[in-house]
């Protein structure tokens, strides 16, 4: 019997900048900490938990708590890409359970389009040291193409559209035009879609995310700690976690690891995913949505190119409103990492903070999802489902 | 037919690919029976290390591709699903790349990548 989670998102911050010129990714780190505790009422001085990935500069969490002035109990660096961020509130909910900490800080920030690229944007790549790089570094396995070869497959077996993963891209870009802060904010349709550039096949330029500077950042407390505050309550409901990987050469393309960290999330929130009024999911390319949403059980296996036409992912027109604020295709993917940002947008939606033009009315069961590492290889799943009490 | 070399890819080791004879190799667990790639000291499903090479066909399936147009000139990633089951990130060559198609045969042909032979597969007739 799993334990229910008693943790509280009280604080969500994403940094406003896109490009970063003139600030330091420390910088970017101290910022959005600091945002994330002002939003939830809290200082640097409350914070007995620590939750970051390899984006941050440093070993672990030792400098960037040194910069801060933090002494945490509790610390946790683990990276799963750009899913960290989305797992780390999981890891959260467990170490308050446990009693290890009551306010915990998750911090994402890097700068891809003005910074020299760090360890959390992909730099280990070529690292010899990493049993996969001599065997694939050779053929060229830059990441629009592994994610291409996702989408070939799904077109392939399941007889998937341009069109149809056009369809993402449009309805994430309903929802950027009323975010000031996206990079991307004009409408685009289908049309527009197909007709840009392709990058790999059969993914076109506008299949892909924006490459952004930025960041942001979560404070994750105790219920008594949540009480004492003077914000909306956004309870941890459930979370699940997974990596999947190239099996041996056993390997699937057709599916994600969201078919293993949907079902646990699910489980312990003790919900469906027909309950779900919002969720994020995870966007680097639009491919990543269609599957993700396939394998959260949103809809059938090989049924997602029909599930995401004609609008059903626009707030206010589909289903199922998705990434509210544009998403990574048109907001931001800051550090080529998306997962905080799914998770701020979630906290909106269930604070009712969203964009009055995109809000989902009475949204009191989100779910977030965070897809990090490569979907065409190895990739580190995480499922949340936040309730708003 | 098995090359009585036994695996020991280790760190910075150049990738192993080819026995003596040209072939292309893949490592094979003695106790399960099971090929894998890429090669590594344990079995990947069932953590034996008793292992060998095995001699592969060579050829094999486009499971997928992507051919990536930002290139220059454009190349096309790959996984290609051998005879023996497993499959392999590979590039497809010799071929127009606008005519490559998920579940084509194909065949390897090694190709020098920085000195070392490479193996990457081209299409052939069924």
């Amino acid at each position: 019997m799993r334990t229910t989670p008693t943790a509280y998102i009280a604080g969500a911050w994403e940094h406003p900048t896109r490009k970063a010129t003139d600030k330091t990714l420390i910088q970017l780190h101290a910022e959005n900490v600091k945002g994330a505790l002002q939003d939830a009422g809290l200082t640097m001085q409350d914070v007995d938990g620590f939750f970051c990935a390899s984006d941050v500069p440093g070993l672990g969490a030792m400098s960037i708590t040194e910069y801060l002035g933090i002494r945490p109990t509790y610390v946790d660096n683990t990276d799963t890409g750009g899913s960290s961020y989305v797992l780390a509130v999981g890891h959260v909910a467990q170490a308050i359970a446990e009693g290890k900490c009551s306010v915990a800080v998750v911090t994402l920030a890097g700068k891809p389009r003005t910074g020299r690229p760090n360890k959390g944007e992909g730099a280990f790549f070529d690292d010899p040291n990493c049993p996969d790089v001599p065997y694939e570094l050779p053929f060229g396995h830059v990441i629009p193409n592994l994610y291409g070869m996702c989408a070939a497959r799904h077109m392939y077996e399941f007889g998937t559209t341009s069109e149809q993963l056009a369809w993402v891209k449009v309805a994430a870009s309903h929802h950027a035009q009323h975010n000031p802060h996206a990079m991307l904010r004009n409408v685009v349709t289908v049309e527009d879609v197909l007709e840009s550039p392709m990058v790999s096949d059969p993914l076109h330029k506008l299949d892909c995310c924006v490459i952004s500077d930025g960041g942001g950042a979560l404070v994750v407390v105790s219920q008594e700690i949540a009480r004492s505050l003077n914000r909306p309550l956004v309870r941890v409901r459930g979370s699940g976690e997974a990596i999947k990987h190239l099996n041996g050469g056993k390997t699937d393309l057709t599916f994600s690891g969201a078919v293993w960290s949907g079902p646990k999330a699910f489980e312990q929130a003790g919900v469906t995913p027909a309950d779900i009024k919002y969720a994020s999911i995870y966007d680097s390319f639009t491919i990543t949505v269609l599957m993700t949403l396939e394998d959260l059980g949103f809809c059938k296996k090989g049924e997602g190119g029909k599930f995401v036409a004609d609008g059903n992912l626009i707030s206010g027109v589909g289903k199922l409103p998705f990434n509210t604020d544009g998403g990574g295709l048109c907001s931001n993917h800051p550090a080529n990492r998306g997962g905080m940002t799914k998770v701020i947008e979630a906290v909106r939606q269930l604070r009712g903070e969203a964009h009055p033009a995109v809000q989902v009315p009475g949204c009191d069961l989100a779910l977030a999802h965070g897809t990090g590492g490569y979907l065409g290889s190895r990739h580190g799943s995480a499922t949340l489902i936040l309730e708003r009490e | 037919m098995s090359d009585p070399r036994t695996p020991r890819p280790t760190r910075n080791e150049a990738p192993q690919w080819q026995s003596e004879d040209g072939s292309l190799i893949l490592a094979k667990c003695e106790d399960c029976g099971e090929p894998h790639y890429y090669p590594r000291v344990i079995c990947p499903f069932c953590s034996s290390d008793n292992l060998s090479w095995i001699t592969c066909s060579g050829r094999g399936r486009i499971y997928s591709v992507s051919v990536f147009r930002r290139a220059e000139p454009p190349y096309a990633l790959a996984y290609v699903t051998l005879d023996e089951g497993i499959k392999m990130m590979t590039n497809i060559v010799d071929c127009d790349l606008d005519a490559i198609r998920i579940d084509d045969p194909v065949a390897v042909v090694f190709k020098d990548r920085n000195g070392i032979p490479t193996p990457m597969f081209a299409p052939v007739q069924g």
